[in-house]
């Protein structure tokens, strides 16, 4: 009978055995540098919109209130994104004739919506409510970052479950008094910890159950 | 020893290679995209749709219907107008909550036009075109509360309705505010208790 195995095939199986397992460390690493890239994350990165609205212009040039253009952030998981007769209010006398607004000026007259790319998506399968963070004392910028200072709104932090679980353990790192909560300037104080495990009472945070799979997966 | 030189088996050696990388493919298949949970078969609010014409998921409300649970019958409440006069009250008891919720409202929604105390020289208004009226004159010091509601809910001239983002009882509340305001502005030393005014001109005469 034929000898099954050939002289070189012990050299064959070295060789085959390494690549496997280094393609398998290999395709674990891309996978791991992929999932942290912005490539996935989409942190930092921002998207062309159809009006080159700027957040830092309207917020902390003109003080503009969060709540005047997303205006059910206090009252409903969505926290709205403003109709055109929103900008309306103003740009139906501000910069009337600048082609940067002839996308908004179109919408009205036609009445077809201003399409906007969404910058932060969860799943499908993740629950989220801004309401209930706006009233505990979650503020916005803890969330998104510095949108008073984009140009174009770009994501803060790629909303990994880690990151809100982070939060949802310990809220008394984050939570500040209510009426602070648009406040874009506010930096944690020295006594953050002492302040936040009072807010925490105050407010009758749930921590213990904040943390079960139903709060976020319903 | 010797060593024998079989000719190559094709079949077999094609068999043993796909068995020896077969796997890559099948890891590819086991991180295969699992989407459909990401993203599934519903609306997002405003969420672009194909099925309707215009794209909109969130379907504009029918003329001439109310959505269930929205009717309510309280024309004082939701227009400021009693029997087709402005009404002179507030449709709940003003409290210190009230008043404060108008606060925050007032600072939101009205001050970046109107200004801090109601001057007309919010931030917007300052670098103009659009000119905006004060509070502090005497018509609309004399203006119903129902007037101002009105004002908030429907717009006014250049002024736009603000109806679609501040829900009744939050206009309302910013109403309340507006008068407190328009009362601040016009009061005179006599409307202040003996201690309050002392504070007042002691203040003063140390700053001079
Ligand atoms: C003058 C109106 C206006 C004001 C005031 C405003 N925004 Fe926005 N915001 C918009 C518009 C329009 C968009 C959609 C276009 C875009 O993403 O830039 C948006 C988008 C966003 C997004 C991204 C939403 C997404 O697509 O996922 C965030 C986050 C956001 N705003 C936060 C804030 C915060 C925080 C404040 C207050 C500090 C604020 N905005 C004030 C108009 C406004
Ligand atoms: C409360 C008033 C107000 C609202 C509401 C408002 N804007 Fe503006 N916007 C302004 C003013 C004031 C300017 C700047 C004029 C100037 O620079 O002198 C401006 C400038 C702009 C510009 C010019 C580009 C730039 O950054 O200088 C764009 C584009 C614009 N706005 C888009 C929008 C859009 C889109 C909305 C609705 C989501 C909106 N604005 C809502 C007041 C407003
Ligand atoms: C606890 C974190 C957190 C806080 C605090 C927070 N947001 Fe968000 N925001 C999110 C997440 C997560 C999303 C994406 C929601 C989704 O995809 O369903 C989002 C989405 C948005 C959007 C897009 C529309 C929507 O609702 O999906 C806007 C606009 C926005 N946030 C504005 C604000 C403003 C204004 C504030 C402050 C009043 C705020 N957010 C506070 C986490 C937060
Ligand atoms: C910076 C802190 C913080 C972060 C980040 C955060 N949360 Fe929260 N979350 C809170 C607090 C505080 C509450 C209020 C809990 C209470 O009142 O018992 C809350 C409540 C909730 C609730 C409502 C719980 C209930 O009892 O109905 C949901 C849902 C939720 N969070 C989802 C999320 C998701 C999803 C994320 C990540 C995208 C997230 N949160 C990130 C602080 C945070
Ligand atoms: C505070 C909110 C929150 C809680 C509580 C929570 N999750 Fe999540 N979970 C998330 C978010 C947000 C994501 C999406 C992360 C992403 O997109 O990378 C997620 C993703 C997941 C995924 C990944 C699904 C996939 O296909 O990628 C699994 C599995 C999961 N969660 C299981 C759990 C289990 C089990 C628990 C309870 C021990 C739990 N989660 C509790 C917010 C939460
Ligand atoms: C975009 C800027 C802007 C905002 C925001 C705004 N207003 Fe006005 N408001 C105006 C202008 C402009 C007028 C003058 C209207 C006219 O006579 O054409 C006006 C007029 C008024 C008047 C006087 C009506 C009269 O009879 O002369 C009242 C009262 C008023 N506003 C209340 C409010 C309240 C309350 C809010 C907040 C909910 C608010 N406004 C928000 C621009 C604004």
């Amino acid at each position: 009978m034929a000898q099954i195995f050939k002289p070189n095939a012990n050299a064959i199986i070295r060789v085959s055995i390494i690549t496997g397992i280094l393609l398998i460390i290999g395709i674990i690493l891309t996978m791991v540098a992929i999932y942290r890239s912005t490539y996935y994350t989409e942190v930092g990165v921002a998207k062309a919109q159809s009006v080159p609205f700027s957040h830092k212009h309207h917020v902390s040039e003109l003080k503009i209130d969060c709540r005047y253009c997303h205006a059910t952030v206090e009252r409903a998981a969505f926290a709205g994104i403003p109709t055109t007769d929103t900008c309306m209010s103003c740009h139906s006398q501000i910069w009337l004739n600048s082609p940067l607004l002839e996308t908004v000026r179109e919408s009205y007259r036609t009445g077809e919506p201003v399409q906007w790319s969404r910058i932060y998506d969860l799943p499908d399968f993740v629950y989220f409510n801004h309401s209930i963070h706006v009233n505990k004392g979650v503020g916005c910028n803890v969330c998104h970052g510095q949108v008073d200072q984009m140009q174009l709104v770009s994501q803060a932090q790629p909303l990994y479950m880690g990151w809100c679980l982070d939060c949802h353990r310990n809220p008394e790192q984050y939570v500040r008094p209510r009426e602070e909560v648009f406040n874009m300037e506010w930096a944690p104080p020295e006594n953050q910890l002492e302040m936040g495990r009072r807010l925490v009472q105050e407010y009758e945070i749930k921590v213990e159950n904040l943390s079960d799979c139903y709060i976020c997966h319903r | 020893m010797a060593k024998m030189q079989e000719p190559r088996h094709h079949r077999s050696f094609s068999i043993t290679r796909l068995i020896r990388y077969g796997w890559v493919a099948l890891s590819l298949l086991l991180v295969a995209c699992h989407v459909d949970m990401y993203d599934q078969p519903r609306y997002e609010p405003y969420e672009y749709s194909a099925f309707f014409a215009d794209g909109r998921s969130s379907r504009p409300p029918i003329p001439n219907t109310v959505a269930v649970g929205q009717f309510q019958d309280d024309p004082h409440f939701l227009t400021g107008m009693i029997d087709d006069q402005f009404a002179t009250t507030l449709p709940f008891p003003l409290t210190a909550d009230v008043m404060e919720r108008g606060r925050q409202q007032y600072n939101a929604f009205c001050m970046s036009c109107h200004g801090l105390v109601g001057d007309g020289d919010g931030l917007i208004a300052q670098r103009g075109p659009l000119v905006v009226t004060s509070f502090h004159s005497e018509r609309l010091r004399n203006v119903e509360v129902g007037y101002i509601f009105d004002v908030i809910t429907n717009g006014l001239g250049r002024m736009y309705s603000h109806a679609a983002r501040i829900p009744p009882e939050d206009r309302w509340a910013i109403t309340a505010y507006v008068r407190a305001l328009q009362l601040s502005q016009d009061a005179t030393l006599d409307d202040l208790s003996p201690e309050e005014r002392e504070r007042l001109v002691g203040t003063e005469s140390e700053e001079q």
